[in-house]
């Protein structure tokens, strides 16, 4: 056991024996559950007698955000042991998460589907705190909706979320992601052609990618109209210059000894193209198409709030705000959120199988 | 213990038509400290079939010479002709197959992949490329390797690799820099011993720039000894080593002999500029 983990589970043994001690003053009866935890918390302690198993930590910690979760609302002023449950119950996932991650730093490549409960546990405590402090602390549903009540508005409103999500995820970011990608691209690799044009065309392609968002977007709005192209474009403008630049120094990424033995073959632009750079350049491009994938996103909803149809994530969350429906906005910010996080990990995972050989993949 | 060579070309019955010949070539790079004069009255003609090893101190412009055959340099002044064309034309018809010092096996091809990659270049057939190969995969003793990734081999195994890529369009010319030069003794002494095998096999003309004067006696039938500042060839040494060359010709009076007259020309080299150690 290291010393950190040392540490949290004195601490978290001791936290649930103060809480435990606190919480006797309240009648017996109450909070049951959370009394239990805090008593299965305090024998805990035992483990610097009798060694406990990492999943035994685990097993406590979520049996302690049950406990939470269930309690609330049974104390009116919600009491201070109630806290130092909250404190406990956090303090025995991190240790967890720690010991979890130790276990598995020896033998992590074939142990994929451990490794990603570390993350998974993580988000789950984040999301528990979040629920167990905004409920019990009164948390003004405008500051800070608790995470029950988004998924509540989220299973409501279905429809609208998936027609938003049709308009700006699957038509402007899509449409305008391979759009603003390719012409970068294609650009790049006429520039790499022509040194007249890598002078002319990567200065005015910085000078594009420097415009404000927010000052394209309305002007998108009045060449393309209130429709998806608008944002579309928005999003080309914001992804061509990230692609342009990655793929014009992935180019040149290939070494020189690597260049002059397609030379000694006598090998034309376009096999030197295909067979050396554009591997050697893929690493590159692949960068550019992960930033791409959440700019991309911001891009299409920003664009939003500057004139558009009555559907799409930007326009419901410049509305609902003013409505002051503010689980409406965090149901949509969920989504993005996910979606962002899938389109990425999508784009990454493609990286993974297309550039296997580069040392920052194989792990070398 | 020792590796017996059978050389099927030894030193002086060669024939006389000149693969390689050099009048008065010179070549100045063009810096922003000055000119540094590379390459500098260097007049050497090399034979079909010989080995030949170009050795010298660093800055002698032995490298510059070998990629100035390869028209990866261009001279600027004198003559230079390969099998009686310019170097240029002779870089177009695939004359020379070229070794660099490093590997520069493209690690997203696996091992038959980078053989083939001058095959698919040269657009031979996908059968010929399979039988070419397997030919020099065999040649350079990797056979069983095919599959694998360059990053998953050793240094010594990764070099043989790209001799293999040097010989899979089987150019009579094979322009090697310092081919071993960043591999342990142990690997190196293996791998000489298997180039003359090869070469023994292959009768190809061979081009072999070093450092190291036991590998430039060994491996050769003529040795040219250049010198630094500017870059000019010294000595030419013809080699009188038998054929048959096993690991251990290394300890005999013979081999010291031409070691030693190897060193006198470096010296003597060195001797021009005080400054060098």
């Amino acid at each position: 056991m290291s010393q950190l983990q040392y540490y949290l589970a004195v601490v978290a043994g001791g936290i649930c024996a103060a809480a435990l001690g606190f919480s006797l003053l309240t009648p017996l009866e109450s909070g049951l559950l959370l009394k239990a935890f805090l008593a299965v918390g305090t024998l805990s302690l035992l483990r610097f007698v009798v060694p406990l198993g990492l999943w035994i930590d685990g097993a406590i910690a979520v049996f302690g955000a049950v406990a939470l979760l269930t309690t609330l609302g049974v104390y009116a002023p919600t009491p201070a042991f109630f806290w130092l449950a909250l404190v406990g119950a956090w303090l025995f996932s991190w240790l967890f998460v720690e010991r979890l991650s130790h276990a598995l730093a020896w033998r992590i490549s074939d142990s994929a589907g451990l490794g990603l409960l570390i993350p998974v546990m993580f988000g789950l405590t984040i999301l528990v705190i979040w629920e167990v402090v905004t409920r019990a602390g009164n948390v003004p549903q405008v500051i800070l909706p608790p995470p029950s009540m988004i998924g509540a508005r989220i299973m409501a409103s279905l429809p609208t979320l998936w027609a938003d999500f049709q308009q700006t995820f699957l038509k402007a970011v899509l449409i305008g992601y391979v759009l603003g990608c390719g012409l970068g691209f294609v650009v790049a690799i006429l520039i790499d052609r022509s040194p007249f044009l890598k002078a002319g065309l990567l200065p005015l392609g910085n000078f594009v990618s420097a415009l404000p968002i927010v000052g394209v977007a309305p002007i998108m709005v009045m060449w393309f109209g209130f429709d998806w192209p608008s944002k579309a474009a928005v999003v080309v403008i914001m992804t061509f210059f990230p692609m342009l630049v990655n793929t014009v120094a992935g180019l040149n990424a290939s070494s020189v000894i690597e260049r002059d033995l397609m030379r000694t073959y006598a090998a034309g632009y376009w096999q030197t193209l295909m067979k050396l750079r554009l591997p050697a350049a893929g690493p590159f491009i692949f960068n550019a198409l992960k930033i791409n994938s959440t700019l991309a996103l911001i891009g299409a909803i920003v664009a939003e709030f500057f004139g558009t149809p009555i559907v799409g994530m930007g326009f419901r969350i410049s509305t609902e705000v003013g409505r002051m429906n503010v689980d409406m906005v965090w149901a949509e910010i969920a989504v993005a959120a996910v979606a962002g996080s899938v389109f990425y990990a999508g784009v990454a995972l493609i990286e993974r199988g297309v550039t296997f050989w580069h040392p920052s993949v194989r792990g070398a | 213990m020792s590796v017996t060579t059978e050389l099927s070309n030894p030193a002086g019955t060669t024939t006389q038509d000149a693969v390689i010949s050099a009048r008065h070539l010179g070549l100045t790079f063009k810096t922003n400290d000055g000119d540094v004069v590379a390459l500098s009255d260097v007049n050497l003609t090399i034979n079909k079939g010989e080995f030949v090893s170009f050795i010298g101190p660093s800055g002698c412009g032995k490298t510059t010479f070998l990629r100035t055959i390869a028209d990866l340099e261009q001279p600027t002044s004198g003559t230079l002709t390969i099998n009686g064309m310019t170097p240029e034309q002779a870089r177009q018809s695939r004359a020379y197959g070229y070794v660099f010092q490093a590997p520069a096996l493209y690690p997203w091809r696996t091992i038959e992949k980078n053989i083939a990659l001058p095959l698919e270049i040269m657009g031979h057939s996908k059968s010929e490329q399979d039988a070419r190969i397997k030919r020099t995969m065999d040649l350079v003793n990797l056979s069983g390797f095919e599959k694998k990734y360059p990053w998953q081999l050793s240094g010594g195994m990764q070099q043989r690799a790209s001799i293999a890529r040097a010989l899979s369009f089987d150019a009579d010319l094979l322009l090697m820099d310092e081919p071993f030069g960043a591999l342990d003794e142990i690997v190196r002494d293996h791998l000489n011993s298997e180039l003359l095998k090869l070469w023994a096999a292959t009768q190809k003309t061979i081009c072999f720039v070093t450092h190291s004067i036991p590998e430039a006696v060994y491996l050769s039938t003529k040795i040219v000894v250049m010198s630094p500042r500017p870059g000019r060839v010294t000595d030419v040494i013809e080699s009188n080593l038998p054929s048959e060359r096993p690991l251990d010709i290394r300890e005999t009076p013979e081999f010291l002999e031409i070691a030693a007259r190897v060193r006198d020309g470096l010296r003597a080299g060195h001797s021009y500029d005080g400054d060098h150690v």
